[in-house]
């Protein structure tokens, strides 16, 4: 009990640095993905591209790929309530109609009013 | 509290302290990413609500201060890194090195935050009864800052916008409200995150940390990545809205 064993993952500099140089080759993906005209894929690209970003930073920089399954459950709740959150109030706002027949408050904006799902 | 050395009383092992410590610390960061999920989700609705207005403000933001933060960041995870790093294998003096390091890429994030901000307070974009869109392109003399081309492209950008959205000034106000509220939330963070650091800085010149006991650095690095993570997904989601025109 009093000799402790030291088991803990340690990540290795040269993993940081492979690390470090894809974050700042995605940044500069994005900024050029931004320059194209995707139409509606531009913010598709842009939030891919800073999914994958978050996820290196969470699995290496915060060592959560070497980390106890107890904490890596804590992660994957997280990520699956903030989903809730983001799917089940934009699905509501998308889909809305009142029974006047008034469409969802999430229309958008254009020059003759405001049309849904444009 | 009873305590031996490193160890607390209330743990069997050095490994199951550091556990609990890193268990505690990611479920007080699900809070903070429900606590931006919140914003985001405002400003997913707003933004397409009223996408020409927000593509508008976006455009008028300055994309390379944003990028060079954006670098800035990303580099100052990699010294925090590189500190928790330090600390594991017990290089004493190199922990804070890298903290120090760490630090002085928060202040350069500060000081090109202070300019574009200021940028934003001289071009009338700060939500409030001087807000203006237009400012710029019926003020050129003031905005000595911004190159006449791209004033031209910015006053053609504005003609589109206007058309297909009449009331384009309050709601690039909106878009302003989000770029104010998530920038400065995410700045708040990184002040309580330099404070953190200057604090771990102190301990570390101590001598405090060694490979059997380097809790706080470990904690406190979790809490700087998850600020360069809300990071990552601002610059897209304010800087890159509509700028293949």
């Amino acid at each position: 009990m009093s000799e402790q064993v030291h088991t803990e993952h340690i990540v290795q500099p040269r993993t940081y640095l492979a690390i470090i140089l894809t974050l700042l080759t995605l940044t500069g993906l994005t900024v050029y993905a931004a320059y194209i005209n995707l139409g509606k894929f531009n913010i598709v690209v842009a939030l891919a591209i800073a999914t994958l970003k978050a996820t290196l930073v969470v699995l290496f920089f915060m060592h959560a790929k070497y980390t106890q399954r107890r904490t890596q459950l804590v992660i994957i709740a997280g990520i699956f309530w903030l989903a809730i959150l983001l799917f089940m109030t934009l699905s509501d706002y998308v889909s809305r109609i009142d029974y006047r027949g008034v469409r969802s408050p999430i229309s958008r904006v254009t020059s003759r009013g405001t049309c849904p799902f444009s | 509290m009873h305590r031996t050395e490193e160890l607390y009383g209330q743990f069997r092992t050095l490994e199951q302290q550091k556990d609990s410590a890193s268990l505690g610390m990611w479920i007080f960061l699900v809070t903070e990413v429900m606590f931006f999920g919140g914003i985001m989700l405002a400003y997913a609705i707003n933004r397409h609500t009223y996408f020409h207005a927000f593509a508008m403000g976006s455009n008028t933001l300055d994309l390379k201060l944003g990028g060079i933060n954006t670098v800035v960041l990303l580099a100052s995870s990699f010294t925090m890194a590189m500190a928790v790093w330090s600390s594991q294998v017990g290089k004493k003096p190199l922990i804070s090195v890298f903290l120090t390091l760490t630090i002085i890429l928060g202040f350069v994030f500060f000081g090109v935050k202070y300019i574009e901000y200021a940028q934003k307070f001289h071009h009338r974009l700060v939500p409030g009864r001087n807000f203006d869109i237009t400012y710029c392109v019926n003020n050129p003399s003031n905005c000595e800052d911004v190159k006449p081309e791209e004033l031209a492209v910015e006053r053609k950008e504005i003609a589109e916008a206007q058309a297909a959205d009449p009331d384009l000034n309050s709601h690039a106000q909106l878009y302003y409200s989000a770029y104010f509220g998530m920038t400065g939330l995410h700045a708040l963070h990184m002040v309580i995150g330099a404070g953190l650091l200057l604090w771990l800085l102190r301990q570390s010149f101590a001598g405090r940390f060694t490979p059997q006991w380097n809790t706080p650095v470990d904690i406190v690095g979790l809490y700087w990545h998850f600020v360069d993570i809300v990071w990552i997904y601002l610059f897209p989601l304010l800087y890159l809205i509509d700028r293949h025109k």
